[in-house]
Protein backbone atom coordinates (compact mmCIF):
# COMPACT_ATOMS: atom_id res chain seq x y z
CA UNK A 1 0.00 0.00 0.00
CA UNK A 2 1.42 3.35 -0.97
CA UNK A 3 2.00 5.70 1.87
CA UNK A 4 2.13 9.29 0.72
CA UNK A 5 2.17 10.94 4.10
CA UNK A 6 5.91 11.60 3.80
CA UNK A 7 5.22 13.70 0.72
CA UNK A 8 2.92 16.04 2.58
CA UNK A 9 4.84 19.23 3.22
CA UNK A 10 4.26 20.98 6.49
CA UNK A 11 5.64 24.45 5.93
CA UNK A 12 6.80 26.36 8.98
CA UNK A 13 4.03 28.92 9.09
CA UNK A 14 4.58 32.66 8.99
CA UNK A 15 3.37 32.71 12.58
CA UNK A 16 6.19 30.45 13.74
CA UNK A 17 8.78 32.35 11.67
CA UNK A 18 7.86 35.76 13.00
CA UNK A 19 7.36 34.83 16.65
CA UNK A 20 10.35 32.50 16.71
CA UNK A 21 12.49 35.08 14.91
CA UNK A 22 11.68 37.84 17.39
CA UNK A 23 12.31 35.59 20.38
CA UNK A 24 15.64 34.35 18.98
CA UNK A 25 16.65 37.95 18.38
CA UNK A 26 15.73 38.72 21.97
CA UNK A 27 17.66 35.74 23.34
CA UNK A 28 20.73 36.76 21.34
CA UNK A 29 20.38 40.34 22.58
CA UNK A 30 20.12 39.13 26.16
CA UNK A 31 23.12 36.79 25.87
CA UNK A 32 25.34 39.27 24.08
CA UNK A 33 24.09 42.39 25.88
CA UNK A 34 27.47 43.64 27.20
CA UNK A 35 28.99 43.41 23.73
CA UNK A 36 26.22 44.66 21.46
CA UNK A 37 24.70 47.40 23.59
CA UNK A 38 25.99 50.68 22.13
CA UNK A 39 26.23 52.40 25.53
CA UNK A 40 26.51 51.51 29.18
CA UNK A 41 22.83 51.16 30.22
CA UNK A 42 23.51 52.81 33.57
CA UNK A 43 25.81 55.64 32.46
CA UNK A 44 24.17 58.97 33.21
CA UNK A 45 25.18 62.05 31.32
CA UNK A 46 23.17 65.25 31.52
CA UNK A 47 24.72 66.49 28.27
CA UNK A 48 22.98 63.68 26.39
CA UNK A 49 19.66 63.84 28.24
CA UNK A 50 16.43 63.43 26.27
CA UNK A 51 18.05 62.84 22.91
CA UNK A 52 15.40 61.91 20.30
CA UNK A 53 15.56 58.68 18.20
CA UNK A 54 17.84 58.66 15.17
CA UNK A 55 15.43 59.95 12.51
CA UNK A 56 14.54 63.15 14.33
CA UNK A 57 16.49 66.40 14.30
CA UNK A 58 18.97 66.71 17.14
CA UNK A 59 19.72 62.99 17.42
CA UNK A 60 23.22 61.89 18.35
CA UNK A 61 24.92 58.91 16.68
CA UNK A 62 25.21 56.01 19.12
CA UNK A 63 21.85 56.81 20.74
CA UNK A 64 19.66 55.06 18.15
CA UNK A 65 16.43 55.09 20.11
CA UNK A 66 17.18 58.25 22.01
CA UNK A 67 17.99 58.69 25.68
CA UNK A 68 16.01 59.35 28.85
CA UNK A 69 16.05 62.37 31.12
CA UNK A 70 19.19 61.12 32.88
CA UNK A 71 20.94 60.65 29.56
CA UNK A 72 20.84 56.84 29.56
CA UNK A 73 20.61 55.13 26.17
CA UNK A 74 17.13 53.63 25.61
CA UNK A 75 18.28 50.90 23.21
CA UNK A 76 21.00 49.71 25.58
CA UNK A 77 18.56 49.61 28.45
CA UNK A 78 16.05 47.60 26.39
CA UNK A 79 18.77 45.12 25.43
CA UNK A 80 19.90 44.71 29.03
CA UNK A 81 16.29 44.58 30.21
CA UNK A 82 15.72 41.60 27.89
CA UNK A 83 17.94 39.53 30.21
CA UNK A 84 15.68 39.94 33.18
CA UNK A 85 12.51 39.64 31.12
CA UNK A 86 13.65 36.36 29.57
CA UNK A 87 14.90 34.87 32.84
CA UNK A 88 11.55 35.66 34.44
CA UNK A 89 9.63 34.31 31.43
CA UNK A 90 11.54 31.05 31.26
CA UNK A 91 12.04 30.26 34.93
CA UNK A 92 8.72 31.51 36.29
CA UNK A 93 6.80 30.18 33.26
CA UNK A 94 8.32 26.71 33.50
CA UNK A 95 7.97 26.42 37.27
CA UNK A 96 4.35 27.56 37.14
CA UNK A 97 3.68 25.09 34.36
CA UNK A 98 5.26 22.11 36.13
CA UNK A 99 3.54 22.74 39.47
CA UNK A 100 0.13 23.64 38.02
CA UNK A 101 0.16 20.78 35.51
CA UNK A 102 1.11 18.18 38.11
CA UNK A 103 -1.67 19.26 40.45
CA UNK A 104 -4.19 19.59 37.61
CA UNK A 105 -3.39 16.13 36.25
CA UNK A 106 -3.69 14.53 39.68
CA UNK A 107 -6.97 16.30 40.42
CA UNK A 108 -8.48 15.54 37.01
CA UNK A 109 -7.35 11.95 36.70
CA UNK A 110 -7.45 10.59 40.25
CA UNK A 111 -10.55 12.56 41.27
CA UNK A 112 -11.80 11.76 44.80
CA UNK A 113 -10.12 13.45 47.75
CA UNK A 114 -7.00 14.73 45.93
CA UNK A 115 -9.35 16.52 43.55
CA UNK A 116 -11.42 17.97 46.38
CA UNK A 117 -8.37 19.34 48.17
CA UNK A 118 -6.72 20.78 45.06
CA UNK A 119 -9.93 22.26 43.68
CA UNK A 120 -10.81 23.98 46.96
CA UNK A 121 -7.32 25.46 47.05
CA UNK A 122 -7.68 26.74 43.50
CA UNK A 123 -11.06 28.31 44.31
CA UNK A 124 -9.70 30.10 47.36
CA UNK A 125 -6.55 31.16 45.51
CA UNK A 126 -8.46 32.64 42.61
CA UNK A 127 -10.59 34.76 44.90
CA UNK A 128 -7.54 36.93 45.73
CA UNK A 129 -6.94 39.89 43.40
CA UNK A 130 -3.72 38.79 41.69
CA UNK A 131 -1.88 42.11 41.53
CA UNK A 132 -2.56 42.91 45.16
CA UNK A 133 -1.53 39.40 46.08
CA UNK A 134 1.74 39.87 44.19
CA UNK A 135 2.43 43.20 45.87
CA UNK A 136 1.69 41.66 49.26
CA UNK A 137 4.01 38.73 48.54
CA UNK A 138 6.86 40.96 47.41
CA UNK A 139 6.37 43.11 50.48
CA UNK A 140 6.81 40.01 52.62
CA UNK A 141 9.61 38.37 50.60
CA UNK A 142 11.50 41.56 49.82
CA UNK A 143 12.36 42.75 46.32
CA UNK A 144 14.66 40.80 44.02
CA UNK A 145 14.60 38.40 41.09
CA UNK A 146 13.82 35.33 43.22
CA UNK A 147 10.90 37.06 44.88
CA UNK A 148 9.41 38.02 41.52
CA UNK A 149 9.67 34.46 40.29
CA UNK A 150 8.17 33.06 43.51
CA UNK A 151 5.33 35.58 43.35
CA UNK A 152 4.48 34.64 39.76
CA UNK A 153 4.56 30.91 40.49
CA UNK A 154 2.52 31.22 43.67
CA UNK A 155 -0.15 33.28 41.95
CA UNK A 156 -0.38 31.67 38.53
CA UNK A 157 -0.23 27.92 39.17
CA UNK A 158 -4.02 27.96 39.47
CA UNK A 159 -4.34 28.86 35.79
CA UNK A 160 -2.65 25.61 34.82
CA UNK A 161 -4.31 23.53 37.52
CA UNK A 162 -7.79 24.60 36.40
CA UNK A 163 -7.36 24.04 32.69
CA UNK A 164 -5.31 20.85 32.94
CA UNK A 165 -7.74 19.38 35.46
CA UNK A 166 -10.65 19.88 33.07
CA UNK A 167 -8.63 18.48 30.21
CA UNK A 168 -7.47 15.46 32.21
CA UNK A 169 -11.06 14.76 33.21
CA UNK A 170 -12.20 14.67 29.58
CA UNK A 171 -9.29 12.48 28.57
CA UNK A 172 -9.74 10.24 31.62
CA UNK A 173 -13.28 9.40 30.49
CA UNK A 174 -12.03 8.12 27.13
CA UNK A 175 -11.98 4.41 26.41
CA UNK A 176 -8.25 4.34 25.77
CA UNK A 177 -7.79 4.94 29.49
CA UNK A 178 -10.09 2.03 30.32
CA UNK A 179 -8.13 0.05 27.77
CA UNK A 180 -4.89 0.83 29.60
CA UNK A 181 -6.50 -0.55 32.75
CA UNK A 182 -7.56 -3.69 30.88
CA UNK A 183 -3.95 -4.05 29.77
CA UNK A 184 -2.92 -3.86 33.42
CA UNK A 185 -1.17 -0.52 33.34
CA UNK A 186 -0.78 1.17 36.70
CA UNK A 187 -2.69 4.37 37.45
CA UNK A 188 0.45 6.49 37.59
CA UNK A 189 1.72 4.97 34.34
CA UNK A 190 -1.61 5.60 32.64
CA UNK A 191 -1.55 9.22 33.74
CA UNK A 192 1.97 9.79 32.42
CA UNK A 193 1.92 7.72 29.23
CA UNK A 194 -1.70 7.95 28.08
CA UNK A 195 -3.16 11.18 29.43
CA UNK A 196 -0.13 13.48 29.55
CA UNK A 197 0.66 13.21 25.79
CA UNK A 198 -2.94 14.13 25.03
CA UNK A 199 -2.87 17.12 27.35
CA UNK A 200 0.54 18.25 26.11
CA UNK A 201 -0.71 20.55 23.30
CA UNK A 202 -2.79 22.44 25.86
CA UNK A 203 0.16 22.58 28.25
CA UNK A 204 2.41 24.05 25.59
CA UNK A 205 -0.15 26.65 24.58
CA UNK A 206 -0.61 27.61 28.22
CA UNK A 207 3.12 27.61 28.91
CA UNK A 208 3.91 30.07 26.16
CA UNK A 209 0.97 32.21 27.25
CA UNK A 210 2.27 32.07 30.80
CA UNK A 211 5.72 33.20 29.68
CA UNK A 212 4.12 36.26 28.16
CA UNK A 213 2.13 36.85 31.33
CA UNK A 214 5.29 36.49 33.44
CA UNK A 215 6.94 39.25 31.42
CA UNK A 216 3.89 41.45 31.98
CA UNK A 217 3.74 40.72 35.71
CA UNK A 218 7.41 41.62 36.03
CA UNK A 219 6.69 44.86 34.16
CA UNK A 220 3.74 45.60 36.45
CA UNK A 221 5.86 45.01 39.53
CA UNK A 222 8.62 47.22 38.15
CA UNK A 223 5.98 49.82 37.39
CA UNK A 224 4.98 49.95 41.05
CA UNK A 225 8.67 49.84 42.01
CA UNK A 226 8.51 46.38 43.56
CA UNK A 227 10.74 44.63 41.08
CA UNK A 228 14.49 44.59 41.41
CA UNK A 229 16.65 47.60 42.22
CA UNK A 230 17.07 50.38 39.68
CA UNK A 231 20.66 49.25 39.10
CA UNK A 232 19.48 46.75 36.53
CA UNK A 233 17.27 48.10 33.78
CA UNK A 234 13.88 46.46 33.33
CA UNK A 235 11.22 47.14 30.71
CA UNK A 236 8.58 47.79 33.33
CA UNK A 237 10.88 50.20 35.14
CA UNK A 238 11.57 52.03 31.87
CA UNK A 239 7.87 52.32 31.14
CA UNK A 240 7.16 53.75 34.55
CA UNK A 241 10.04 56.24 34.27
CA UNK A 242 9.03 57.15 30.73
CA UNK A 243 5.48 57.85 31.85
CA UNK A 244 6.56 60.93 33.81
CA UNK A 245 8.20 62.55 30.80
CA UNK A 246 5.90 61.31 28.06
CA UNK A 247 5.22 64.82 26.75
CA UNK A 248 8.89 65.77 26.48
CA UNK A 249 10.41 62.41 25.49
CA UNK A 250 7.78 59.93 24.27
CA UNK A 251 10.45 57.46 23.08
CA UNK A 252 11.43 56.54 26.65
CA UNK A 253 7.94 55.11 27.14
CA UNK A 254 7.08 53.86 23.67
CA UNK A 255 10.09 51.72 22.73
CA UNK A 256 10.09 49.48 25.82
CA UNK A 257 6.31 49.24 25.45
CA UNK A 258 6.62 48.02 21.84
CA UNK A 259 9.30 45.53 22.86
CA UNK A 260 7.11 44.23 25.65
CA UNK A 261 4.11 43.98 23.37
CA UNK A 262 6.00 42.12 20.64
CA UNK A 263 7.54 39.73 23.15
CA UNK A 264 4.26 38.80 24.80
CA UNK A 265 2.59 38.42 21.41
CA UNK A 266 5.45 36.27 20.14
CA UNK A 267 5.24 33.95 23.12
CA UNK A 268 1.54 33.28 22.59
CA UNK A 269 1.91 32.91 18.83
CA UNK A 270 4.85 30.57 19.31
CA UNK A 271 2.56 28.26 21.29
CA UNK A 272 -0.03 28.18 18.53
CA UNK A 273 2.61 27.76 15.84
CA UNK A 274 4.29 24.87 17.65
CA UNK A 275 0.93 23.16 18.06
CA UNK A 276 0.15 23.50 14.35
CA UNK A 277 3.51 22.09 13.45
CA UNK A 278 4.04 19.21 15.85
CA UNK A 279 0.65 17.86 16.91
CA UNK A 280 0.20 14.59 14.98
CA UNK A 281 -3.59 14.79 15.27
CA UNK A 282 -3.71 18.07 13.35
CA UNK A 283 -1.60 16.66 10.55
CA UNK B 1 -14.27 -20.14 32.68
CA UNK B 2 -16.59 -17.53 34.17
CA UNK B 3 -19.10 -18.26 36.91
CA UNK B 4 -21.28 -15.28 37.67
CA UNK B 5 -23.66 -15.62 40.63
CA UNK B 6 -26.36 -13.17 41.67
CA UNK B 7 -24.31 -10.26 40.34
CA UNK B 8 -25.53 -6.88 41.54
CA UNK B 9 -24.31 -3.38 40.82
CA UNK B 10 -25.78 -0.06 41.84
CA UNK B 11 -24.66 3.56 41.67
CA UNK B 12 -25.70 6.41 43.94
CA UNK B 13 -28.12 8.69 42.15
CA UNK B 14 -26.62 12.11 42.82
CA UNK B 15 -29.42 13.96 41.03
CA UNK B 16 -31.88 12.83 43.69
CA UNK B 17 -29.55 13.11 46.65
CA UNK B 18 -31.25 14.80 49.60
CA UNK B 19 -29.36 17.68 51.25
CA UNK B 20 -28.38 15.43 54.14
CA UNK B 21 -27.98 11.68 54.08
CA UNK B 22 -27.09 9.18 51.42
CA UNK B 23 -28.26 9.37 47.83
CA UNK B 24 -30.75 6.73 46.67
CA UNK B 25 -29.08 4.03 44.59
CA UNK B 26 -29.90 3.12 41.00
CA UNK B 27 -29.80 -0.60 40.43
CA UNK B 28 -28.07 -1.32 37.13
CA UNK B 29 -27.59 -5.06 37.49
CA UNK B 30 -30.17 -6.91 39.58
CA UNK B 31 -28.91 -10.37 40.37
CA UNK B 32 -27.48 -11.98 37.25
CA UNK B 33 -26.34 -15.61 37.26
CA UNK B 34 -24.75 -17.38 34.32
CA UNK B 35 -21.70 -19.38 33.29
CA UNK B 36 -19.37 -18.95 30.37
CA UNK B 37 -17.65 -22.23 29.54
CA UNK B 38 -14.28 -22.42 27.85
CA UNK B 39 -14.48 -21.99 24.09
CA UNK B 40 -18.02 -20.69 24.17
CA UNK B 41 -19.21 -17.69 22.20
CA UNK B 42 -21.76 -15.99 24.37
CA UNK B 43 -24.04 -13.29 23.05
CA UNK B 44 -25.28 -10.68 25.50
CA UNK B 45 -28.20 -8.87 23.98
CA UNK B 46 -30.55 -6.19 25.23
CA UNK B 47 -31.95 -2.80 24.49
CA UNK B 48 -30.41 0.54 25.31
CA UNK B 49 -29.99 0.91 29.07
CA UNK B 50 -30.43 -2.78 29.80
CA UNK B 51 -27.06 -2.92 31.55
CA UNK B 52 -25.20 -5.02 28.99
CA UNK B 53 -22.13 -2.79 28.75
CA UNK B 54 -22.09 -2.41 32.53
CA UNK B 55 -22.22 -6.19 32.84
CA UNK B 56 -19.26 -6.48 30.47
CA UNK B 57 -17.19 -3.94 32.35
CA UNK B 58 -18.03 -5.59 35.65
CA UNK B 59 -16.94 -9.00 34.30
CA UNK B 60 -13.55 -7.45 33.47
CA UNK B 61 -13.57 -5.74 36.87
CA UNK B 62 -13.38 -2.22 35.47
CA UNK B 63 -16.29 -1.78 37.88
CA UNK B 64 -16.64 -3.37 41.30
CA UNK B 65 -19.89 -5.26 41.95
CA UNK B 66 -21.98 -4.31 44.97
CA UNK B 67 -23.23 -7.86 45.43
CA UNK B 68 -22.88 -11.42 44.21
CA UNK B 69 -19.70 -13.01 42.94
CA UNK B 70 -17.61 -13.41 39.81
CA UNK B 71 -15.25 -16.35 39.46
CA UNK B 72 -12.71 -16.39 36.66
CA UNK B 73 -10.73 -19.60 36.05
CA UNK B 74 -11.64 -20.80 39.52
CA UNK B 75 -10.54 -17.61 41.25
CA UNK B 76 -12.95 -15.25 42.95
CA UNK B 77 -12.28 -11.81 41.45
CA UNK B 78 -15.39 -10.08 42.81
CA UNK B 79 -13.56 -7.71 45.14
CA UNK B 80 -9.96 -8.32 44.15
CA UNK B 81 -7.64 -5.31 44.40
CA UNK B 82 -6.29 -3.84 41.16
CA UNK B 83 -2.75 -4.96 42.12
CA UNK B 84 -3.92 -8.56 42.41
CA UNK B 85 -5.96 -8.31 39.21
CA UNK B 86 -3.09 -6.93 37.13
CA UNK B 87 -1.34 -10.26 36.37
CA UNK B 88 -4.74 -11.81 35.49
CA UNK B 89 -5.53 -9.04 33.02
CA UNK B 90 -3.45 -10.71 30.33
CA UNK B 91 -6.05 -13.49 30.25
CA UNK B 92 -9.08 -11.22 29.82
CA UNK B 93 -9.06 -8.57 27.16
CA UNK B 94 -11.65 -6.24 25.75
CA UNK B 95 -12.52 -4.69 22.41
CA UNK B 96 -14.29 -1.38 22.80
CA UNK B 97 -17.34 0.04 21.13
CA UNK B 98 -15.93 3.31 19.86
CA UNK B 99 -12.68 2.62 18.04
CA UNK B 100 -11.80 6.31 17.98
CA UNK B 101 -11.88 6.93 21.70
CA UNK B 102 -10.41 3.54 22.59
CA UNK B 103 -7.21 4.22 20.64
CA UNK B 104 -4.89 6.86 22.06
CA UNK B 105 -4.96 9.53 19.31
CA UNK B 106 -1.36 10.59 19.92
CA UNK B 107 0.19 7.17 19.63
CA UNK B 108 0.98 5.21 16.50
CA UNK B 109 -0.78 1.94 15.81
CA UNK B 110 2.38 -0.06 16.50
CA UNK B 111 2.69 1.58 19.91
CA UNK B 112 -0.97 1.00 20.69
CA UNK B 113 -0.68 -2.74 20.01
CA UNK B 114 2.67 -2.97 21.81
CA UNK B 115 1.31 -1.20 24.93
CA UNK B 116 -0.33 -4.19 26.67
CA UNK B 117 2.58 -6.46 25.66
CA UNK B 118 5.03 -4.05 27.28
CA UNK B 119 2.95 -3.71 30.43
CA UNK B 120 2.69 -7.47 30.82
CA UNK B 121 6.45 -7.81 30.30
CA UNK B 122 6.55 -9.76 27.04
CA UNK B 123 9.67 -9.90 24.91
CA UNK B 124 10.04 -9.96 21.15
CA UNK B 125 7.43 -7.23 21.00
CA UNK B 126 8.03 -5.97 17.41
CA UNK B 127 7.52 -9.49 16.04
CA UNK B 128 4.33 -9.91 18.05
CA UNK B 129 3.00 -6.57 16.83
CA UNK B 130 3.65 -7.56 13.22
CA UNK B 131 1.99 -10.91 13.81
CA UNK B 132 -1.08 -9.26 15.33
CA UNK B 133 -1.34 -6.87 12.37
CA UNK B 134 -1.09 -9.82 9.99
CA UNK B 135 -3.80 -11.71 11.87
CA UNK B 136 -6.29 -8.87 11.60
CA UNK B 137 -5.41 -8.30 7.96
CA UNK B 138 -3.82 -4.87 8.22
CA UNK B 139 -0.69 -4.00 6.23
CA UNK B 140 2.46 -3.93 8.37
CA UNK B 141 3.17 -0.35 7.34
CA UNK B 142 0.13 0.68 9.39
CA UNK B 143 2.27 0.32 12.51
CA UNK B 144 3.53 3.84 11.81
CA UNK B 145 0.13 5.44 11.41
CA UNK B 146 -1.95 7.40 13.82
CA UNK B 147 -5.53 6.24 14.54
CA UNK B 148 -7.10 9.26 12.84
CA UNK B 149 -5.41 8.25 9.61
CA UNK B 150 -7.43 5.02 9.48
CA UNK B 151 -11.01 4.26 8.52
CA UNK B 152 -13.54 3.06 11.09
CA UNK B 153 -13.19 -0.58 10.12
CA UNK B 154 -9.40 -0.38 10.16
CA UNK B 155 -9.46 1.22 13.60
CA UNK B 156 -11.64 -1.54 14.93
CA UNK B 157 -9.14 -4.06 13.53
CA UNK B 158 -6.42 -2.28 15.50
CA UNK B 159 -8.61 -2.67 18.59
CA UNK B 160 -8.90 -6.39 17.87
CA UNK B 161 -5.16 -6.68 17.22
CA UNK B 162 -4.42 -5.06 20.58
CA UNK B 163 -6.72 -7.51 22.35
CA UNK B 164 -5.40 -10.67 20.69
CA UNK B 165 -1.71 -9.67 20.85
CA UNK B 166 -1.64 -10.86 24.47
CA UNK B 167 -3.16 -14.22 23.47
CA UNK B 168 -5.86 -13.99 26.13
CA UNK B 169 -8.25 -16.82 26.96
CA UNK B 170 -11.25 -14.54 27.12
CA UNK B 171 -12.24 -11.52 25.06
CA UNK B 172 -15.15 -9.22 25.67
CA UNK B 173 -16.40 -7.45 22.57
CA UNK B 174 -18.64 -4.54 23.52
CA UNK B 175 -20.86 -3.48 20.59
CA UNK B 176 -17.80 -3.53 18.37
CA UNK B 177 -19.63 -3.21 15.07
CA UNK B 178 -22.34 -0.73 16.00
CA UNK B 179 -20.31 2.24 14.77
CA UNK B 180 -19.40 0.71 11.41
CA UNK B 181 -21.15 0.63 8.07
CA UNK B 182 -22.68 -2.65 6.95
CA UNK B 183 -19.84 -3.89 4.75
CA UNK B 184 -17.20 -3.12 7.40
CA UNK B 185 -19.45 -4.81 9.95
CA UNK B 186 -19.45 -8.00 7.92
CA UNK B 187 -15.67 -7.91 7.49
CA UNK B 188 -15.00 -7.32 11.18
CA UNK B 189 -17.44 -10.07 12.18
CA UNK B 190 -15.85 -12.54 9.75
CA UNK B 191 -12.46 -11.66 11.15
CA UNK B 192 -13.60 -12.13 14.72
CA UNK B 193 -15.20 -15.48 13.91
CA UNK B 194 -12.00 -16.65 12.29
CA UNK B 195 -9.86 -15.55 15.22
CA UNK B 196 -12.13 -17.24 17.73
CA UNK B 197 -11.71 -20.49 15.84
CA UNK B 198 -7.99 -20.14 15.22
CA UNK B 199 -6.97 -19.05 18.72
CA UNK B 200 -9.57 -21.07 20.60
CA UNK B 201 -10.89 -17.92 22.26
CA UNK B 202 -13.77 -17.66 24.63
CA UNK B 203 -15.83 -14.68 23.56
CA UNK B 204 -18.57 -12.61 25.12
CA UNK B 205 -20.19 -10.52 22.44
CA UNK B 206 -22.37 -7.63 23.51
CA UNK B 207 -24.81 -6.30 20.95
CA UNK B 208 -28.29 -4.92 20.49
CA UNK B 209 -28.51 -6.46 17.04
CA UNK B 210 -30.06 -9.93 17.01
CA UNK B 211 -28.96 -10.72 13.47
CA UNK B 212 -25.31 -10.12 14.38
CA UNK B 213 -25.66 -12.28 17.50
CA UNK B 214 -27.30 -15.05 15.52
CA UNK B 215 -24.39 -15.25 13.13
CA UNK B 216 -21.66 -15.33 15.72
CA UNK B 217 -22.84 -16.80 18.99
CA UNK B 218 -23.79 -20.23 20.23
CA UNK B 219 -25.43 -19.12 23.48
CA UNK B 220 -27.45 -16.03 24.23
CA UNK B 221 -28.35 -14.06 27.32
CA UNK B 222 -31.17 -11.58 26.92
CA UNK B 223 -31.00 -8.67 29.34
CA UNK B 224 -33.86 -6.38 30.18
CA UNK B 225 -33.55 -3.65 32.80
CA UNK B 226 -30.65 -5.34 34.53
CA UNK B 227 -32.19 -8.79 34.70
CA UNK B 228 -31.76 -11.90 32.58
CA UNK B 229 -35.11 -12.56 30.94
CA UNK B 230 -33.93 -15.43 28.79
CA UNK B 231 -30.87 -17.63 28.56
CA UNK B 232 -30.68 -20.26 25.81
CA UNK B 233 -28.76 -21.83 22.95
CA UNK B 234 -28.92 -19.65 19.84
CA UNK B 235 -30.88 -22.09 17.72
CA UNK B 236 -33.45 -22.68 20.47
CA UNK B 237 -33.88 -19.02 21.15
CA UNK B 238 -34.53 -18.14 17.54
CA UNK B 239 -36.81 -21.14 17.04
CA UNK B 240 -38.86 -20.70 20.19
CA UNK B 241 -38.33 -17.49 22.13
CA UNK B 242 -39.72 -17.82 25.64
CA UNK B 243 -39.77 -14.28 27.00
CA UNK B 244 -42.04 -11.54 25.69
CA UNK B 245 -39.07 -9.16 25.44
CA UNK B 246 -37.09 -11.63 23.31
CA UNK B 247 -39.97 -11.78 20.86
CA UNK B 248 -39.98 -7.99 20.65
CA UNK B 249 -36.27 -8.02 19.88
CA UNK B 250 -36.73 -10.70 17.22
CA UNK B 251 -39.53 -8.75 15.61
CA UNK B 252 -37.21 -5.76 15.37
CA UNK B 253 -34.82 -7.54 13.00
CA UNK B 254 -35.12 -6.00 9.55
CA UNK B 255 -35.73 -8.80 7.05
CA UNK B 256 -34.55 -8.58 3.47
CA UNK B 257 -37.97 -9.44 2.13
CA UNK B 258 -38.56 -8.06 -1.38
CA UNK B 259 -42.30 -8.64 -1.11
CA UNK B 260 -42.69 -6.64 2.03
CA UNK B 261 -45.54 -4.19 1.78
CA UNK B 262 -44.60 -0.70 2.88
CA UNK B 263 -47.52 0.97 4.51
Amino acid sequence: MRDARGDVKRPIGLRLWLSGGWLILLVLAALLAPWIAPQDPLAQDLFTSRLPPFWEAGAEPGYWLGSDSLGRDVLSRIIHGARLALIVALVAGTLTCVIGTALGLIAGYYRGWPDRIISRFVDIWMAFPPVLFAILLIAVLGTGLTSIIIAIVVIDWTRFARVIRAEAMTQGAMDYVASAQVAGRKRMGTMLTEILPNVLPTIIALLTLEMGIAVIVEAILSFVNLSISTDSPTWGGMISEGRTSVHQAWWVLVFPLITLFLTVLSFSQLGEGLKDRFDPVLR
Amino acid sequence: MYQVRDLRLSFPDMTRKPLFGAAPRIEILRGLSFDVSKGAVLGIVGGSGSGKSTLGRTMLRLLEPTGGSITFNGRDITHLEEDALRPMRAQMQMIFQDPMSSLNPRRQVGGIIAGPLRVQGHDGIPAKVTEALDMVGLPRSFANRYPHELSGGQRQRVGIARAIALRPEFILADEIVSGLDVSSQAQVLNLLQELVRELGLTLAFISHDMSVIRRLCDQIIVLYQGEIVEQAQTADLFAAPQAEYTRTLLDAIPLPDPDQVWA
